[in-house]
């Protein structure tokens, strides 16, 4: 080999090699980009929130005041409505959704099996604006005229629950809001679920069956105890869905930033609040209060995601392990 | 034998139920589509693609709402594709298991289930707020920052199914890194990565809470991109919540129109995965 060849070769190492380092070098900025988001957002809206957390301390936390003309703001109202649709919400979509889980899994036949999952999947992809809309026309009517009457009738004379189910029907409302939030993570709790429950090895099932269990039993005894921290996992994304949802609630909350014992009333969640008023606000410490209360729902939302990605993380692992 | 008629009757009974469950839940889910289909297509006409959205109490279109959330939509991908293809590949390629890429790995998925209204927020403060006015170019970023995290995950996954052997044949021949990337996994990982983006583009084109704030909505024709623009979700949101029927007619029609596109997006995603699983499983 000649000298001139070798010091072409030399030079197209070298290109070789600083473009590799460019490369590695913009996968790993990219990368960073993503962990740059999440400081950005959270010191943004710390700064945005400041001046109505810096006013109203810890009192923002316990007041349910919402008043733009005399400037006070609390956010209690807010966090209740947003925790009450999300917990009436997964109350009713967690049963459901693990019912549809268990007839994919170990239920339907096999013919049914691809499309009932494939059309859970699509309708997990459908914007929440649809539910929203739905919500407000076609569900709030049928609640006001037919089901809130007679939830009213029934249920509000009882003791102990009767609170709940007093005063007019409005059609919009807490519950409202509760059900539109429930039909819409039904579709994304339950094709997780199945995912989940489809990690557990037929091995085990098998020799469930093999000793004679009935289906129900190898479900109960056996998948369940299995996926149990996928479950919950996928659970709680779930409800991370529900407590941070905009469009879906908004249209039928009613907006009121109050408190009532009754979940036929108006009431406010964080998001719904945020995205009525926002473009509305007038003044700094109401927009401040307003992204105020976005901290709170980025708190909660954030603790709630964190465990759950935290579960699926774990089941993750101990499924590659055990392949 | 009491014993064993009880089980039986718990079994039949638990089955029943998630039957049951199965039923009430496509149920649900049938007549929100249905409900969808009826009152959106009762709109569709030539005038809702060739005018634009009217005053309270005429007739129009959707025109500049559909431009604008195209022209959004495109924005917002070229700016979130890029990154997060490159951030995908460091935590399947570079990054692996090194505590860096299982933090990053971990606050993507943070940041992917993340409300998308805290992002609209944030966009809200990063650029409105400086700027002094919402704009087309705030949504349009608003929305890469929606379809990052999903890009990200995508193609993580994809790449990772890439079979190690193709990998290793490539750095066997010396190649360096980025050229067994560039040169044997990309086109490898081609339809899935494509994928990944169909995805991308269905969650980010039906966002409607990360808008309000950022392009906020236009009544008129804007290319502006410093302007605040019309876009479908956000017309929605108004049109569905005025009483004039004329503007409930339009929300409904665009409801179905985002719909469908999400949907035929789905589903090309979901056809483009079935032709890539068994090119994997064959190699």
């Amino acid at each position: 080999m000649d000298a001139s060849s070798s010091a072409v070769e030399s030079r197209h190492a070298r290109r070789q090699h600083m473009r590799e380092r460019m490369f590695a070098g913009a996968t790993l900025a990219a990368a960073v980009i993503v962990l740059v988001l999440l400081g950005g957002v959270t010191i943004a809206l710390l700064k945005g929130a400041w001046p109505a957390l810096d006013r109203f301390k810890l009192s923002f936390l316990t007041r349910t005041v919402w008043n733009p003309v005399t400037n006070e703001f609390g956010a209690l109202a807010a966090i209740y409505g947003t925790l009450l649709t999300s917990l009436i919400a997964m109350l009713v979509a967690v049963p459901i959704s693990f019912g549809v889980a268990i007839f994919l899994t170990e239920l339907s036949p096999v013919w049914l099996k691809r499309p009932v999952g494939v059309a859970i999947e699509l309708l997990a992809a459908v914007p929440s604006i649809i539910f929203g809309i739905w919500g407000l026309f076609v569900l709030a009517p049928i609640l006001q005229q037919s089901v809130q009457p007679w939830l009213i009738a029934h249920l509000g004379p009882l003791p102990w629950i009767g609170g709940l189910f007093r005063g007019p029907p409005f059609g919009i409302g807490i519950l409202t809001a509760a059900l539109v939030l429930a039909i819409m993570v039904l579709p994304f709790i339950s094709s997780v679920m199945r995912d989940v429950f489809e990690t557990v090895p037929d091995v085990l099932k098998e020799s469930g069956y093999g000793l004679g269990a009935t289906t129900w039993e190898v479900v109960w005894q056996v998948v369940v105890p299995y996926s149990r921290t996928g479950v919950v996992g996928g659970v709680m994304l779930g409800l991370g869905r529900a407590l941070g949802e905009t469009m879906a609630v908004t249209f039928v909350i009613g907006n009121a930033h109050r408190i009532s014992s009754s979940l036929l009333a108006p009431g406010t969640t964080i998001s719904a609040s945020i995205a009525n008023e926002f473009t509305e606000a007038v003044g700094d410490l109401y927009i401040s209060s307003l992204i105020a209360l976005g901290v709170l729902l980025f708190l909660i939302t954030f603790s709630v995601i964190a465990a759950a990605r935290f579960m699926l993380m774990r089941l993750e692992r101990r499924a590659l392990s055990s392949v | 034998m009491s014993r064993g008629l009880l089980r039986k009757l718990t079994n039949a009974l638990a089955l029943a139920l998630s039957a049951v469950a199965t039923v009430i839940g496509l149920t649900c889910l049938a007549a929100i589509l249905w409900t969808l289909l009826r009152s959106g297509f009762a709109g569709i006409s030539p005038a809702l693609f060739t005018q634009m959205t009217p005053p309270p109490g005429s007739a129009g279109g959707l025109l500049n709402a559909i431009y604008g959330s195209v022209a959004m939509t495109v924005i917002g991908m070229a700016i979130g594709a890029p990154i997060g293809i490159l951030a995908g590949t460091y935590l399947a390629e570079y990054g692996r298991d090194t505590r860096l890429a299982v933090v990053i790995r971990f606050v993507n998925d943070v940041l992917l289930s993340a409300p998308s209204i805290i992002v609209g927020l944030f966009v809200y403060e990063v650029i409105v707020v400086p700027a002094g006015h919402f704009s087309a170019i705030a949504g349009a970023f608003a929305l890469a920052v929606i379809a990052i995290p999903v890009t990200v995950r995508t193609t993580e996954d994809m790449l990772r199914l890439v079979p190690q052997g193709m990998k290793d044949a490539s750095t066997a021949l010396g190649a360096y890194p980025f050229r067994t990337i560039t040169s044997v996994i990309y086109p490898a990982a081609r339809s899935g990565i494509v994928t990944g983006l169909l995805l991308a583009v269905a969650r980010v084109s039906g966002e409607t809470a990360p808008l309000l704030f950022t392009a906020l909505n236009n009544q008129f024709w804007s290319t502006n991109l410093a302007a605040p623009i019309a876009n479908l979700p956000v017309v929605i949101y108004q049109f569905a919540q005025s009483p004039y029927p004329q503007w409930q007619q339009l929300a409904w029609s665009g409801a179905l129109l985002i719909t469908l596109t999400i949907l035929l997006l789905s589903v090309t995603a979901r056809v483009l995965i079935a032709i890539f699983q068994p090119a994997k499983r064959a190699l």
